[in-house]
Order: structure tokens, then sequence, then C-alpha cells
């Protein structure tokens, strides 16, 4: 283990940034799902890159977290794609920017 | 050293999975793009003395949310991309500067504490056993509210998905 802590919480910036702008950017309402997946990812690497340069990685907590935060996720995909498909098909698109019947 | 080199594999693969999957136009790629890049993240979980983690992490990403990311996509639109629409939304330009602006505070913020550059001391593994140990014991509360919320999200999944009695009888010849 050579590589300090400090790399990964960059590299989870990172993905954190793309998947943001992602999400803001596009059209598409999967992608943004897979934009806000690849930003709980981000998180998820944060807690086990911590949980593994802690005094006390014994104690397994970051860990517990993440498998959580995995569940978790995997309920909210599971809910956003069941209303994406839902939408489409009253509306026949799954474009975000057609989804406006509520705008004022 | 070794180690260092696996790292930047790993980013690199995790990165332009992520970049391509927020890229490309057409959606089934972007799909396995987003795989790519959780499979990345397995692969650093697993260099971070994380197994469980990092293959809990190719089951339900790579396995399921990707599976069921391909599914949303051809039953909503398919493949077919029309060159004549556009993928990005009418604010697309928002996105990018809102996202740099967060990587920079980040990153500003990471490289102004000298606490983190330190290494970890000892050598860490986290066996299942234990993991199996301290989810029974001291975070079984939670391991049954997610066993709920997972039930309740899901059936209100297969609820929202259902197709309403009315709209397919009228649709039926």
């Amino acid at each position: 283990m050579t590589t300090p802590l400090a790399n990964y919480l960059i590299l989870a910036a990172l993905l954190f940034g793309i998947g943001l702008a992602g999400a803001l950017a596009r059209r598409s309402a999967v992608l943004v799902l897979i934009g806000l997946e690849l930003m709980l990812n981000a998180a998820n690497l944060n807690f086990i890159a911590f949980w593994r340069f802690s005094p006390h990685p014994e104690m397994l907590t970051g860990l517990m977290f993440v498998l959580f935060s995995i569940a978790i996720a995997a309920a909210e995909v599971a809910l956003g794609l069941a209303l994406v498909i839902a939408i489409y098909r009253h509306r026949r698109t799954a474009q975000l920017d057609r989804f406006d019947s509520l705008k004022g | 050293m070794l180690n260092e080199i696996v790292f930047l594999l790993c980013a690199a693969v995790t990165l332009v999975g992520a970049v391509a999957a927020m890229m490309l136009r057409n959606l089934v790629h972007c799909a396995l793009c987003a795989a790519g890049a959780f499979a990345g993240l397995a692969a650093i979980y697993l260099q971070l003395d994380a197994e469980f983690v990092g293959f809990a992490q190719i089951l339900i990403y790579v396995g399921a949310i990707a599976i069921l990311i391909v599914f949303a996509v051809l039953l909503t639109q398919g493949g077919d991309i029309q060159p004549t629409t556009a993928s990005t939304s009418p604010s697309w330009w928002m996105g990018l500067p809102v996202g740099a602006l967060v990587v920079a505070c980040l990153i500003g913020s990471i490289m102004a504490s000298p606490r983190l550059l330190r290494l970890p001391t000892q050598n860490v593994h986290a066996p299942v056993k234990q993991i199996g140990e301290r989810l029974m014991n001291q975070f079984v509360m939670p391991l049954e509210t997610v066993g709920l919320l997972l039930t309740a999200a899901l059936l209100g999944a297969v609820v929202i998905g259902l197709r309403e009695p009315r709209k397919s009888e009228s649709n039926a010849p």
C-alpha cells in the first residue's frame, strides 16, 4: 500500500463531478439515473478509502455503511427505472424536457 | 510501486468509463460504459482490501443494475437514435461549469489538508465471518430495516410498472 489517501479522494471527486455534469446536461431520464449512480459510487469510494486508512479499521464501520448504501442504491435505481417506464407509457418519450405538464 | 500502477490503471478505467457513459449518444453504449466504470470501482475496492464490498459491487452493480438499465433503455426508446434530436438538455452548458466547480472545490480542499497524504500503517483484512458477525450483532436493526426498505421499494416498483387495466382493455383489439 503505497498510494496515499488523497489519490482515492481525488478519484472520487472526479467521479462525482462527471456524474453531476452528466446528470445536469443530458436529456434522457435513464442517463440522469446513471449519473446519480456514479455520484453514489463516488461517495462509497470515499467511505471505503477512509475506512482503509483509519486508525481502527477492525471496527469495519465504513465497510458496513457501504454495504447498506449499495442496498439502498439498488432500491433507488429499481424505483427510478420503474418510474421512467411508467412515464414513457403515458407520454411516449423518455426525454426529460418533454415532461413539462406541471410547468406554470 | 506496483500498487501505484494498479491504482492508476483502475482509476483510468473508471474515469474513462464514466466519461464515456455520460458523453456517448447511443444509450446502450452508455449503459455498457457505466458497467465498465462500476467494474473499475470494484477493482479499486479489491485493491483497498475490501474484498466483500468489491464482490458485492460486481454482483449488484455490474450484474443487476447494469442489466436493469439496459432493460429500461430497450423498453423506452431502444438503441435507435434519431440524428435530428439533441441528446443534451437545452441548458446543457450549465452542467459542465457546475460539475467543474464542484470538482475544483473538492480537489482544492483535499490538496489543502496535508493529513490526507498519510499512508496506512498496518495490513488490514476484513474476513466475511467478521462482517457477518458484525451484521448479526451490532448492525442487526439496520439490516432488518434495509430488508424492509428493499421489500417495500421492489413492491412499489412492481406496482408503478404495472399496466393499468383500463388502458390495456381499451388498447386490446
